[in-house]
């Protein structure tokens, strides 16, 4: 049983993975002057449209998210309509975040909130397709032992990957370099894809190699 | 032989404090300098040679100009003149440069490239090596020989109009001056216009020889907003307009028969891209010269300007003149400056300054016969006295001019040798003493390291008198100490006999060096020792042979622990970049910031986890619904709980408005801060408000544990503070009109002093008594914090008035997270004393700090003092600068050893891990400076940051011995 979630699991990281890729590719093909460095927030936001959408529609296909024990369309609706609002708390959130490491506070506001959509998408968007809008559910996960199924240990390796690819993202910036790439957002941007990417591939990775110790609790 | 591990700990550090005071003796070149006290005299001028003939007394050739203007514009960039955009800058000056009587140049200034040692070099011809920068800070009057001296002394009368810095230099030099401070960076009109409204009456009297001009405004527009701002352009055209005017008025007093004028248009330094100056990047270091005079050959178009160094207008403007050349100049004359003049007096010129040099080469140099400059100076000065013999016997011939031009020639290469050869002598590192006192450091890192292994290894070995087992004894008995003293004697031998080895260890007495030697050896052979020892601990325990094992715990790191090893390890590798040198503020405060997060991420699994754990249902719920058996503590709890958790947010918050009232460091110190906002003189009563605010909440945090005395002394003191401050213009009382008598406050900062010492006394007292008479634990630690309460109300003297909201936000996060995180989450005594020792650093930089010498705040040196005094002003603006460190170093102590449910070893524990925390990057650096001793940075970013790491590391050696007393109190009571 395990080996067949884990193997969906590295087929659903696989098929994010190509969407990333797809998104940095199409644009250039498309807009005239695409570029990852020179017109950044493009490829952000194109990177981060594609991650939710793909996201959103590898959960549901999978049938990921929680049962819900209500089936009227006012529930799914009043869900979707918290989902949204989790999504957008958490882009201020990461803005906040982002603001108090050191980010200026008016100068490239613009730039600092598309990070912190890149980062909700990366990270918060996944909880909501694994976790739904259940706050309880998001602590639990993110404290210590609190994993109960792969998915979460997965959730788990994916978001502290990208959170540190985006932390270590940051360092190249005092350099005196004077690299297009250092530009802020570009390094944080570029480190927390990275991270993402690599979390993608781990993921799977360590649990299929950790499969024998893994034993989740049940509710 | 039993020592405890803060003894242990604080004797490492002064070891380590030794080490690094040797390499810094290696490190710094000494200045070059002649031996002789007395200046250069006109009578000592060497005769002119002539083969054959006695000498024929010490004529001197005809001075080249009689009157002099030199226009120094701060931070006048190469490009600003010579540049593309330089038509449009300066046209004026273009003009003359390309079809004017004149010369230019591009005078290349020697790092570090600041004001003062640049007027210095300028004046005396010598480089100002950069620990010569550090020792005068305080700028004292220049007592080499200079050219202004010399000036003056052959009855020139000289007229000084712009920065005040020369008139600090040159006391009682000047004819006529008017100083301009450059205090205020903000204003780059009124420096300017203060310095131009004398120039129209200056210029129409005929009473004075030299005049110097000195422009501030084009630095101060650098430092607001860079090289290519708008301001630029107005402020270098107002610049030509000057250099037309007294050009013009130069031209229309010229007389027929006298001699000509000669005007000086020089810049002191560049500018880098970011507008600031101090480093050595080309921008920086590339200065126009331009030397204008009716004698020069006019121009027909623009050439290249040739390059030269900034010294060497010294040595031009003192033959120029008819002045001897100062002694420790090591530049040599412009030969385009001379080419108008006749063979003969040119040779003459060129001898003169080839003596000057090559008395300077024998002076520095153990064996400067051999050097390739001096010896060529001996053949061009026979060649010399052999062409003057055929010149006076009449000879006008062909060849007579060509074997003048050669013997020119010959001069030119031995002068650009022997200078080439004295600015190298500069450079020169002792790398005997370098390397001792490096390996000094390592051994001290070593043992400190290796007792953490120990105290990892073996924890209850420790906890009952936190004592380490030291053989010293048998150690000195052990053949390895033998060895190695043998080894060390030999190096020694080998090194000072070498040769050409000119170094400070080998000058040191016998006597010292050999107990150095002893102490090293015995470090060394103790280090082995314990080495195996340490390790055959920790072997016993891997293997399980250990009967520990059973009661030691798994060795799990929380995310907190690997933050914590992460955030030092890197910090210790970033110091090998120079970028994050200059920007090692981004470092702390970044670490700082994850800190907080992580910090706050343990509250909440702590607060969040434990309740759900006691609440017996499954449904997870919402930890405020849990419900408690009585309602009172449920309250308490609760509002315990949600202040905890406010914590660290506000912490962040905290630290993110403080990271905005200074911009430090290098690249973003151009942006504006709240600092500069604050310190405009629109915005006092809102800095007035500010501060008033920030003392009465000082107040009220210091005052909660001190006694009524100290309460009282304390309350004062601040009001104090706030007269001080009122008095000395900063800020303002409610009656007060802005702008009405300023003074030095003397009064009001010794009544603070009063009050300070009435403090520290207090605690001292309930220190001692806590000791002797009742071993009261209550008394010992309100005897604790009085003395921290004591510090705190001198720093708040010390600080600038918008810098107070630094000292309030410190004792404000010191107060909430000792209460709600330090000790409710039972972090160690290793934990908190890192959490403390990142917070020091980040509120060093907090304040305004950077790793640039030209941050330190000198002016604190003369709160309370009428005058300048060494050692007070010293001690205070160390303080001062180090306020942070030092403030949460000293709240370390307070809290470890007021926490009495904490084991005794807490404070050894701390103390250990300070010192621990202090040596290894400052080893780590010296170990790197060795490595990067030749980095194009190495004495604009790496130096500086050098000095300040052993200062540190001498702060903390003194924290430490603080440290053990109390220690020692604590096992006693």
């Amino acid at each position: 049983m395990w080996d067949h979630e884990i193997r969906s699991m590295a087929s659903s990281h696989a098929i994010v993975a190509a969407s990333v890729f797809m998104a940095t590719v199409v644009p250039a093909v498309l807009v005239p002057g695409f570029s990852v460095y020179g017109t950044h927030l493009l490829w952000l936001y194109s990177v981060s449209a594609a991650v939710t959408g793909v996201s959103v529609a590898v959960s549901w296909l999978l049938g990921l998210t929680p049962p819900t024990k209500k089936h009227t369309l006012g529930y799914k609706l009043s869900r979707l309509f918290r989902s949204c609002l989790y999504f957008f708390l958490s882009c201020l959130f990461f803005h906040v975040v982002l603001v108090l490491y050191g980010a200026p506070l008016i100068e490239s506001a613009v730039e600092t909130f598309s990070l912190a959509v890149l980062l909700t998408s990366l990270t918060s968007l996944r909880c909501l397709c694994v976790l739904g809008p259940n706050v309880q559910a998001w602590i639990r996960v993110f404290s210590r032992h609190g994993a109960m199924s792969i998915w979460d240990t997965c959730l788990q390796i994916t978001v502290a990957c990208t959170l540190v690819g985006a932390w270590l993202g940051a360092f190249p910036i005092p350099l005196d370099w004077d690299r297009p790439w250092q530009v802020w957002p570009v390094s944080c941007s570029l480190g927390a894809m990275i991270g993402y990417l690599t979390g993608l591939v781990v993921a799977p990775a360590w649990i299929h190699y950790h499969r024998k110790q893994l034993t989740y609790k049940s509710k | 032989m039993k020592v405890r591990s803060s003894v242990l700990a604080s004797f490492i550090l002064i070891f380590e404090v030794i080490g690094v005071a040797l390499f810094l003796r290696g490190f710094f070149p000494v200045p070059v300098k002649s031996s002789l006290s007395s200046k250069s005299k006109l009578s000592d001028l060497p005769a002119e040679p002539v083969t054959g003939r006695a000498p024929n007394g010490s004529r001197l050739p005809q001075p080249l100009f009689k009157r002099v203007v030199i226009m120094l514009v701060d931070a006048l960039r190469e490009d600003f003149v010579f540049g593309p955009s330089g038509r449009i800058f300066m046209p004026y000056t273009r003009h003359v440069v390309e079809r004017g009587s004149s010369h230019s140049f591009v005078a290349k200034a020697r790092p570090p490239t600041v004001t003062m040692p640049r007027i210095k070099a300028l004046t005396t011809g010598s480089i100002p090596g950069f620990i010569d920068v550090v020792m005068n800070l305080n700028s004292p009057a220049l007592l080499e020989d200079n050219l202004i001296w010399q000036a003056k002394t052959a009855g020139k009368r000289i007229v000084f109009y712009g920065d005040d810095t020369w008139v600090r230099l040159f006391p009682k030099h000047f004819m006529e001056y008017d100083g301009t401070t450059s205090f205020f960076v903000s204003d780059y009109t009124e420096v300017d216009n203060n310095v131009t409204r004398h120039l129209d009456s200056t210029l129409k009297r005929d009473d004075w020889d030299i005049l110097i001009l000195h422009y501030l405004g084009l630095d101060h527009i650098g430092h607001i907003s860079g090289p290519h701002s708008s301001l630029i352009q107005p402020k270098l055209l107002e610049m030509d307009d000057i250099l037309k005017k007294i050009h013009g008025a130069l031209i229309s007093k010229e007389a027929e028969g006298s001699l000509p004028y000669l005007l000086v248009l020089c810049g002191d330094h560049g500018m880098s891209e970011t507008g600031s100056h101090g480093g050595s990047s080309e921008p920086e270091v590339n200065t126009p010269l331009v030397l204008i005079s009716p004698a020069f050959r006019r121009k027909v178009g623009m050439m290249k300007p040739g390059v030269v160094e900034q010294v060497d207008l010294t040595a031009t403007l003192a033959l120029g003149l008819g002045l001897p050349i100062s002694q420790n100049n090591v530049g040599h004359v412009i030969p385009d400056v001379l080419e108008e003049t006749t063979l003969r007096d040119q040779l003459r010129f060129l001898h003169l300054n080839g003596h000057q040099l090559s008395c300077l080469l024998k002076d520095s140099m153990a064996n400067y016969e051999k050097d390739a400059g001096f010896e060529q100076f001996r053949v061009a000065e026979k060649a010399h006295g052999n062409w003057m013999k055929l010149y006076l016997e009449g000879n006008t011939s062909e060849v007579l001019t060509n074997m003048g031009k050669k013997v020119l020639k010959q001069y030119l290469e031995a002068l650009a040798a022997m200078s080439s050869a004295l600015s190298k002598q500069l450079g020169k590192y002792d790398m005997y003493s370098m390397v001792a006192g490096m390996i000094l450091c390592s051994v001290c890192v070593c043992v400190l390291k290796l007792l953490l292994v120990l105290l990892l290894a073996m924890p209850e070995a420790l906890s009952g008198a936190a004592a380490v087992d030291l053989p010293v004894l048998p150690a000195l008995a052990s053949l390895p100490f033998y060895l190695l003293c043998l080894l060390l004697a030999s190096v020694r031998v080998l090194v000072c006999t070498s040769a050409q080895s000119s170094c400070y260890l080998c000058s040191l007495p016998g006597g010292l060096t050999v107990c150095l030697f002893v102490c090293l050896s015995v470090c060394l052979s103790v280090s082995v020792q314990h080495n195996s020892k340490g390790y055959g601990q920790i072997l016993m325990k891997f293997t399980g042979f250990s009967p520990l094992k059973s009661s030691s715990s798994e060795w799990s790191l929380s995310e907190l622990d690997v933050l914590l090893l992460a955030g030092t390890i890197g910090h210790t590798l970033s110091l090998a970049s120079s970028s994050f040198v200059e920007e090692e503020h981004q470092i702390w405060y970044f670490l700082l910031n994850t800190l907080c997060l992580a910090v706050f991420q343990d509250v909440c699994r702590k607060y969040f986890r434990e309740q759900r754990r006691s609440g017996d249902d499954d449904e997870p719920i919402l930890p405020s619904k849990a419900s408690h058996p009585s309602a009172h503590p449920k309250a308490e709890i609760c509002s315990e709980k949600w202040l905890a958790l406010a914590t660290p947010p506000f912490t962040l918050v905290c630290c993110r408005l403080l990271r905005s009232l200074n911009q430090t460091g290098v690249q973003w110190a151009h942006l504006p801060d709240v600092g500069h906002w604050l310190n405009s003189s629109e915005h006092k009563t809102v800095l007035s408000l500010l501060a008033a605010f920030c003392l009465v909440l000082i107040y009220v945090l210091v005052q909660r544990r001190c006694s009524w005395v100290s309460k009282i002394a304390l309350a004062l003191g601040l009001l104090g503070v706030y007269s001080y401050r009122a008095a000395v213009g900063n800020v303002l009382f409610p009656w007060q009109h802005s702008g009405q008598n300023m003074s030095k406050g003397t009064v009001e900062a010794r009544f603070v002093y009063v009050f300070v010492l009435g403090i520290l006394f207090t605690g001292t007292k309930d220190l001692l008594r806590s000791q002797i008479i009742t071993a009261d634990a209550k008394l010992k630690s309100r005897g604790l914090w009085e003395i921290y309460s004591g510090l705190v109300l001198l720093v708040s003297l010390l600080f600038r008035a918008h810098n107070l909201p630094v000292l309030c936000g410190c004792l404000l996060i010191q107060t909430l997270m000792a209460q709600f995180i330090w000790k409710k989450l039972h972090y160690d005594a290793a934990q908190t004393t890192i959490m403390h020792y990142w917070f020091g650093q980040a509120f060093f930089y907090f304040q305004g700090n950077s790793n640039n010498i030209a941050t330190i705040d000198i002016s604190v040196g003369f709160i309370g003092l009428e005058s300048y005094i060494e050692a007070p002003a010293i001690f205070l603006t160390a303080l001062s600068t180090y306020a942070g460190p030092l403030l949460w170093a000293c709240h370390l102590v307070c809290y470890l050893s007021s926490d009495t449910d904490r084991s005794p070893v807490a404070v050894g524990h701390g103390c250990y891990c300070l010192a621990l925390l202090r040596s290894v990057p400052a080893a780590a650096y010296i170990v790197l400076v060795t490595v990067l001793r030749y980095h194009l940075f190495i004495w604009s970013v790496f130096s500086p940051k050098l000095l300040y790491e052993s200062m540190h590391l001498l702060l903390t050696a003194g924290v430490c011995l603080f440290f053990n007393t109390m220690e020692q109190s604590h096992s006693s009571s």
